[in-house]
């Protein structure tokens, strides 16, 4: 059914009794086309574009919990584009194009919210690689704009300017097209978008191995709802890539860490925009219902466990309060980690794996979230054509033996 | 907080601790492929279970150890010295 306020009327005069859920909970088929393993933004995004962009619709989606239960519900929900590479902005400026687009294309409110991002200078060598950095994104035609201190404080009048701050600011710059999305929405709106063309979601179902045909070839998954067939497959699982790797026989250039993330109790609208201070690995926003939501840097040792270290809490908190003063009143209301798959370059993987008809997209480190529809459209056209998209072109595993790296570490925004 | 236990100052807090990586890996031959060279360099089990990898007392003693550690549960199953060899654990 379409959502509209007309239907939202209809609903009223019906008691509400006329929604049905917005997709399909199927028992797995014995075979498809496509199996697409992970149900995070990614992997909801690249099963929707397989069908709308290429007509395959005989596609099944598997996921171990329930859909967006991992990254795509653990993240700060920024979006931005503001990277320093061609090849890295041309993908994340296509994502952010995507989602400026999204609601109306899925019939799904994201709540996108263009608020800009303002990235913050503390120290002289700040200002000079941000003005670097600024640079970089206009030579790619992507907006960005120099601030100057009294810009940065009319931004967000709430910071700490006064001369004795622990942090300083001196200044930084702001990409205006960047903000905030539902996370929750995009996954829900993929799905029932995906699920509306054709796709079996399929949840708590995990794979539990991958079977081989011949000449090594990959003919389908074991998983804990049976036997699943398809000729190609697709893994879009974040931080447990390496986990799938294994099962399926290679390795990845890839290490798992706990990246966390806390809300603080609902205030009023105190904060229009997107702050980042990648000198002191805090960044902060308001989301609609008011909770400050805060986000830390890795913590830097290898982990599975969805928890966070309070070592990195402690430190993310005191940096916040230092930029932000008037926030140490707030209470906590949640803290939570997702795993994130760390490459040594701080850009993604999609594409061929070494074993033929299997596919991978991973390795978007501390900022998934952000890539969703980039991600999901570059999957989806390997898995059509066997052919790499051209934005996925650079992001190959190859270029982990080539040394064709595309370093990003210095534009990811959280440290590394 | 996560605890380690330097073999020179005993138990202490994470934060007084870096974490290394993955311990063990021995450097090839410089006249091997492309490939072998980047497997050494970038590639990693990364295994969710038991993890055998090296830390330093940055802010203490400043020492090099090696750990084995699950990367769920984060428990501690042996401090080694960096010399010896793998443990029996994985």
């Amino acid at each position: 059914m379409k959502y509209s306020a007309l239907a939202l009327l209809r609903g009223a005069l019906s008691a509400h009794r006329n929604w049905v859920p917005a997709w399909r909970s199927p028992e797995p088929k014995p075979t498809y086309d496509v199996v697409i393993v992970g149900g995070g933004g990614h992997g909801l995004a690249a099963a929707y574009y397989l069908a709308k962009n290429h007509g395959v619709r005989n596609v099944a989606l598997l996921e171990r919990g329930w859909i967006g239960g991992g990254n795509t519900g653990r993240n700060t929900t920024i979006v931005r584009s503001n990277y320093l590479f061609p090849e890295s902005a041309r993908l994340y400026d296509f994502a952010l194009k995507c989602y400026e687009g999204l609601s109306r294309e899925l019939n799904f409110n994201i709540m996108l919210s263009q608020r800009g991002i303002v990235m913050l200078a503390h120290s002289r060598h700040d200002l000079d690689s941000m003005a670097r950095w600024a640079n970089a994104m206009r030579m790619n035609g992507i907006d960005a704009q120099i601030l100057t201190r009294d810009e940065v404080a009319a931004r967000a009048p709430l910071l700490d300017m006064s001369p004795d701050a622990r942090f300083p600011v001196l200044g930084g710059f702001t990409q205006r097209r960047a903000g905030t999305a539902r996370h929750d929405a995009v996954a829900w709106g993929y799905a029932r978008a995906a699920d509306a063309l054709g796709v079996d979601i399929i949840q708590n179902c995990e794979v539990s191995g991958f079977l081989s045909g011949a000449g090594g070839r990959v003919v389908g998954v074991e998983t804990s709802r049976g036997r699943i067939r398809a000729e190609r497959i697709g893994i879009a699982a974040a931080g447990h890539s390496s986990v799938l790797a294994k099962l399926a026989g290679f390795r990845l250039p890839v290490v798992s860490y706990a990246l966390q993330a806390m809300v603080t109790e609902p205030l009023k609208p105190a904060l229009d925009t997107v702050v980042s201070s990648p000198g002191t690995g805090a960044y902060v926003s308001q989301s609609d219902k008011g909770e400050m939501v805060i986000g830390a840097g890795l913590d830097l040792f290898p982990s599975y466990a969805q928890r966070g270290s309070f070592a990195v809490l402690q430190g993310v908190i005191a940096a916040t309060l230092a930029l932000f003063p008037s926030f140490s009143r707030l209470r906590l209301l949640r803290q939570w980690a997702g795993i994130v798959d760390v490459v040594h370059d701080s850009s993604p993987i999609i594409g061929p794996t070494p074993v033929p008809g299997l596919y991978i997209n991973c390795g978007w480190g501390t900022g998934g979230f952000k890539a969703i529809p980039a991600g999901g459209w570059t999957l989806a056209h390997v898995l059509a054509t066997g052919r790499n998209h051209e934005l996925a072109e650079p992001f190959q595993l190859e270029r982990f033996i080539t040394g064709r790296l595309i370093d990003e570490a210095a534009a990811a925004g959280i440290a590394h | 907080m996560m605890q380690l236990k330097c073999p020179w100052c005993g138990l202490r807090d994470e934060s007084e601790f870096v974490c290394g990586g993955t311990t063990h890996l021995i450097r090839p031959d410089l006249s091997v492929t492309d490939a072998t060279w980047g497997e050494y360099l970038f590639f990693r089990d990364n295994p969710r279970g038991v993890h055998l990898e090296r830390w330093r007392h940055a802010y203490g003693c400043g020492q090099w150890f090696n750990v084995a550690r699950h990367t769920v549960t984060h428990e501690v199953l042996s401090v080694y010295a960096m010399t010896d060899p793998p443990p029996a654990h994985s």
